[in-house]
């Protein structure tokens, strides 16, 4: 064999040899972690999920009882919606839509809206947005309580034609200097419950 | 070279973010508060000394050709390994610096270490060069994270329960109206050429305090 294979040869055995020593390393870590990685994330979307339902009572795992609304679908947003349903003595009694605000200011918002069997919204909190800090992330539960106008409103209360800004002829406090990302909000709960309205046995029959 | 000079080079003669101006992505992006700088300067700390540690150990197998991909993979698994642990024991700090963790391994301040020192001294020196680049790294983070946090949120140390566990901390609130440019991007920048500056001035200083005068 000439010097020039053999070298070859040798500098791939070498990398072979350290490919799979990092591999094993990362593979290791990984088995260790899983369990552990897999409870936080299940902690975490209980966390996020339970704020929207205040006030509901529930007694099953938000995770296990979810449906996925694929696309086309009137709901704000250019892909599928994640819908969870909570029920209670296996009788559904809300239903929590993870929405997709595309209008906002910079960048999509995403909004959890939780809806009760009536129509009446539990509670709605943004899950994750780009607003300008400290301009346009008062939309976030951890900055401001804006978000919480939004409580025990139903497309009756107010009616259709005010559930917009004040600015806008509606019912709801904008922020001055982010009338943006205010409206963008405030659009996405109202079209949510439109659809809502309309699908309410599909969304609450299906299993 | 000793090893107190050598760390002493590292955090201040050397210091990766201040002088060599490497790693500048991550310094911009995730230093506005205190608790995330002084997550990503730990986990680089890590990674940095690990990677040290493993380039300095091959060395002797580190052809010329073949350095470059071993370096990558080497770093890679190491920032892999990294990500995992902080998604298994601080996921809300793993959520704040989302894919900055991940691309540390982006950060050329670590193949610049791996190439310049470790290929070519003994595992020893190298992880002390890693402790001590990394340190000096993270300390630069530290100090424009608090910064930038409290002039922009006008808080100190909020938050560090992402870090240490335990109910959520608001931290010290000192200004009541927060000077808000400090954690946008632009306020990033103007901290980072402050602490450039300000060392530049201490240095001068020294200097002159040691009788040195620059003939002109």
């Amino acid at each position: 064999m000439s010097e020039n294979k053999k070298s070859i040869l040798s500098a791939g055995l070498i990398l072979a040899v350290i490919a799979a020593i990092c591999t094993s390393l990362v593979a290791l870590t990984f088995s260790v972690t899983k369990a552990r990685i897999v409870a936080n994330e299940q902690a975490w979307l209980e966390q996020s999920l339970k704020p929207a339902l205040a006030g509901v009572q529930y007694d099953n795992n938000l995770a296990e009882s979810v449906m996925t609304i694929s696309l086309p679908h009137e709901l704000p947003g250019n892909e599928p919606v994640l819908v969870y349903r909570a029920l209670f003595e296996n009788e559904p009694v809300a239903a929590l839509f993870v929405v997709t605000a595309l209008d906002g200011f910079s960048g999509p918002i995403r909004l959890l809206v939780g809806i009760d069997r009536g129509g009446i919204v539990t509670a709605t909190r943004v899950l994750r947005h780009r607003e300008t800090p400290g301009l346009g992330d008062f939309i976030d539960s951890s900055k401001s309580d804006w978000i919480d106008q939004f409580e025990r409103k139903s497309l009756s209360s107010p009616d259709v034609l005010h559930w917009s800004l004040r600015r806008d002829g509606g019912q709801f406090d904008q922020v001055t200097g982010a009338s943006i990302t205010s409206r963008a909000v405030v659009k996405a709960i109202k079209e949510t419950l439109i659809y809502f309205e309309a699908n309410r046995d599909s969304i609450f029959e299906a299993q | 070279m000793s090893t107190g000079n050598s760390i002493r080079k590292a955090l201040w003669d050397e210091n990766p973010g201040l002088v060599q101006l490497l790693g500048l992505c991550p310094l911009l992006a995730v230093t506005s508060t205190f608790v995330n700088g002084l997550g990503l300067g730990i986990a680089t700390i890590v990674v940095l000394t690990c990677s040290n540690m493993l380039v300095s150990a091959t060395r002797r197998w580190l052809r010329a050709e073949i350095r470059i991909p071993i370096y990558v993979l080497i770093i890679a698994s190491l920032v892999t390994c990294i990500e995992l642990l902080f998604k298994a024991y601080f996921p809300a700090l793993d959520r704040s610096l989302g894919i900055f963790i991940p691309l540390i391994v982006t950060n050329c301040a670590i193949v610049a270490r791996a190439e310049t020192f470790a290929s070519k001294n003994r595992v020893i020196p190298s992880v002390i060069d890693g402790i001590g680049m990394g340190a000096g790294f993270a300390l630069l983070l530290c100090a424009i994270g608090a910064f930038r946090e409290l002039l922009g949120h006008g808080t100190i140390l909020s938050r560090l329960d992402m870090l240490f566990g335990g109910d959520p901390i608001g931290g010290l609130v000192i200004l009541d109206n927060p000077f808000l440019l400090a954690i946008l991007p632009p306020g990033a920048f103007f901290s980072l050429a402050l602490a450039v500056a300000a060392k530049k001035v201490i240095d001068r200083r020294r200097q002159r305090a040691a009788g040195f005068r620059l003939s002109i």
